[in-house]
């Protein structure tokens, strides 16, 4: 089977880590290390070798080691099914991130064409329970994955959607400029709804059949006020129709913005925010898994996988389950622990490292 | 200061001063004369936005240009862009930017009204809007389209321009064939 995985990784000012040079091969990878050791940090330099904020959605900022606060830079060779490329990203003080592919200045938008990268961190265990809009976000994620165009839709249409609640709260009445900017938001945003109701499906069909310890998740896409939004004809029409109501309101209250994805745990018939915390873990991986596996099936690789203390929350049955899964799928994993013994039943399967809060930083060692 | 030039950070910026310095009297005198010239001397055209030494811009005063053409561009970078390659044998309207309301940008600010009017007070029969495949450029491409709707043929560069690709940085046979390739909108 063709892999994606990283061959060499540099962190250099980024956290906790002052300089991190780590040579890998298409082994999972594991890091362990006590709390505050800097090993969900390296997870974060990995998840920026794809378009947005990280997997701590935090602010470019928030990236440059203090009390330095030089800037940062992250390095990686990877290989993608046998073709190797250079990925950088850096940003000096004050300034945005900036992307590098194969030596060359490139929009961050670039990255996802190249490298496909799922992940699981803690903040996500609360997905059922909380706002619609992390949950709008993990469905994004994952149709990224598959689409890695979605990212332009998606920008397009907020950035519409941005000026269009400008206009309102300002209470502009020019007909034309609304005009222009609905059907804007009614091309991307029909473009997103395909999309995602894609990725629905592709995910479905990952699920059944599959040979995995995990419950399968059914998934549906609402909106609140009950209508679908898949044609672009039919959403400008909307937009403009909604127009009144959303000087009113100030903003815009119908569109992709606004829907909501359910879950239910498909054995049981019960609604993911109903089920046990464990089971609402087991769901998101289910659904993390049967996005790789269809990504592996559709582009011959399997995507790198994060999954940030995901080992410790499951029983060992669980556990042992997860790694046979990752394995079988050829994946590159990166996960972390605080215990070496969480990891044991890999065996050689995996390479592992230990994180330690050194005099200068965060240190890697083998 | 030259930090804060466009497409210069500030670490660029330093060399370049150092640079300057350096060359004391064979550059950093002569630029100087020359920033002050330009200072002194250039202007925004009154009618199209042109930067120029005069109220109205030379391409404005030619009767030659006169052909009933009006190419919309946003900036005067895009202007001398299209220029260089010399297809183009009409006006110029230079809007100055792109719609946005973010940035507090509306028709106004871009002279869209003063637009309109040249396309009558001209005899305009054909406006070429030239304007960056960007999402900003396309809303006011297509706003502009709505406000000269019916009185004149209104069309758009060919989009062999890539999304995000701005005139100012297309060679000239890119934007002769996109000229060339041009269709109603
Ligand atoms: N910009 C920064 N500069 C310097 N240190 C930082 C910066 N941002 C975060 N840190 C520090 O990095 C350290 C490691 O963080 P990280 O989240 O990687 O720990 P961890 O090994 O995952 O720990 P845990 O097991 O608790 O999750 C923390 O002590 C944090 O304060
Ligand atoms: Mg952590
Ligand atoms: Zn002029």
């Amino acid at each position: 089977m063709c892999a994606c995985f990283v061959k060499s990784l540099s962190l250099s000012h980024f956290r906790s880590h002052r300089l991190t040079r780590l040579k890998l091969d298409s082994r999972p990878v594991v890091f362990h290390g006590a709390n505050g050791a800097g090993k969900t940090n390296i997870l974060e330099a990995v998840s920026l070798l794809s378009p947005g904020r990280g997997l701590r959605r935090a602010g470019v900022e928030e990236f440059g080691r203090r009390p330095e606060s030089l800037g940062w830079k992250i390095k990686a060779d990877i290989d993608v099914s046998g073709r190797a490329h250079e990925l950088e990203t850096t940003a000096e003080p004050g300034q945005a991130r900036t992307v590098r592919v194969d030596g060359k200045s490139r929009p961050q938008i670039a990255l996802g064409r190249i490298v496909r990268i799922v992940w699981l961190v803690p903040a996500m265990d609360r997905i059922w329970l909380e706002g619609a809009e992390g949950r709008r976000r993990f469905l994004d994620r994952m149709t990224m994955s598959f689409m890695p165009e979605h990212a332009e839709a998606v920008l397009a249409y907020d950035k519409a959607m941005r000026e269009r609640n400008r206009l309102l709260k300002d209470m502009v009445r020019d007909a034309h400029w609304y005009q222009v900017l609905e059907r804007q938001m009614g091309d991307s945003g029909a473009a997103i709804m395909s999309n995602r109701n894609a990725t629905l499906e592709r995910l479905a069909k990952a699920q059944t059949g599959a040979e995995t310890a995990f419950p399968a998740a059914d998934l549906s896409i609402e909106h609140p006020n009950g209508v679908l939004l898949t044609s672009a004809g039919h959403l400008t029409d909307l937009l403009e129709s909604g127009r009144q109501a959303d000087l009113r309101a100030g903003r815009t209250l119908i569109g992709p913005h606004r829907v909501d994805m359910r879950g239910v745990f498909t054995q049981k018939g019960v609604p993911a925010e109903q089920c046990s915390t464990g089971e609402q873990k087991a769901l998101l991986i289910s659904l993390v898994l049967a996005n790789a596996r269809s990504l592996a099936e559709d582009t011959g690789a399997a995507p790198l996988i994060l999954l940030d203390e995901v080992a410790a929350h499951l029983d060992s049955i669980r556990r042992r389950a997860l790694y046979d899964e990752i394995c079988g799928l050829g994946a590159q994993a990166w996960m972390t622990g605080t215990g070496a013994e969480l990891f044991t039943d890999l065996g050689d399967r995996a390479q592992v490292f230990k994180v330690v809060e050194g005099q200068a930083g965060s240190e890697v060692r083998q | 200061m030259m930090a804060r030039l466009p497409g210069l950070g500030p670490r660029s910026a330093r060399r370049a001063v150092l640079f300057l310095i350096k060359k004391r009297s064979i550059l950093l005198g002569p630029l100087a004369d020359a920033m002050r010239q330009v200072a002194d001397t250039a202007r925004e055209c009154l009618n199209c936005g042109n930067i120029g030494t005069t109220d109205i811009c030379e391409i404005c005063r030619s009767e030659k240009r006169g052909n009933g053409e009006l190419c919309v561009v946003e900036d005067v970078a895009d202007l001398w862009a299209m220029e260089r390659s010399g297809v183009f044998k009409g006006r110029y309207h230079v809007l100055g930017g792109t719609l946005s309301a973010l940035d507090a940008v509306g028709p106004d600010e871009l002279r869209i009204p003063k637009l309109v009017d040249r396309v009558k007070s001209e005899e305009i029969q054909e406006v070429i809007l030239a304007l960056n495949a960007t999402v900003d450029g396309q809303t006011t491409a297509h706003y502009i389209a709505e406000q000269l709707e019916g009185g004149v043929r209104v069309t758009s560069l060919a989009q062999g321009v890539p999304i995000g690709g701005e005139l100012d940085y297309l060679d000239d046979g890119t934007i002769s064939a996109a000229l060339r390739a041009r269709k109603s909108v």
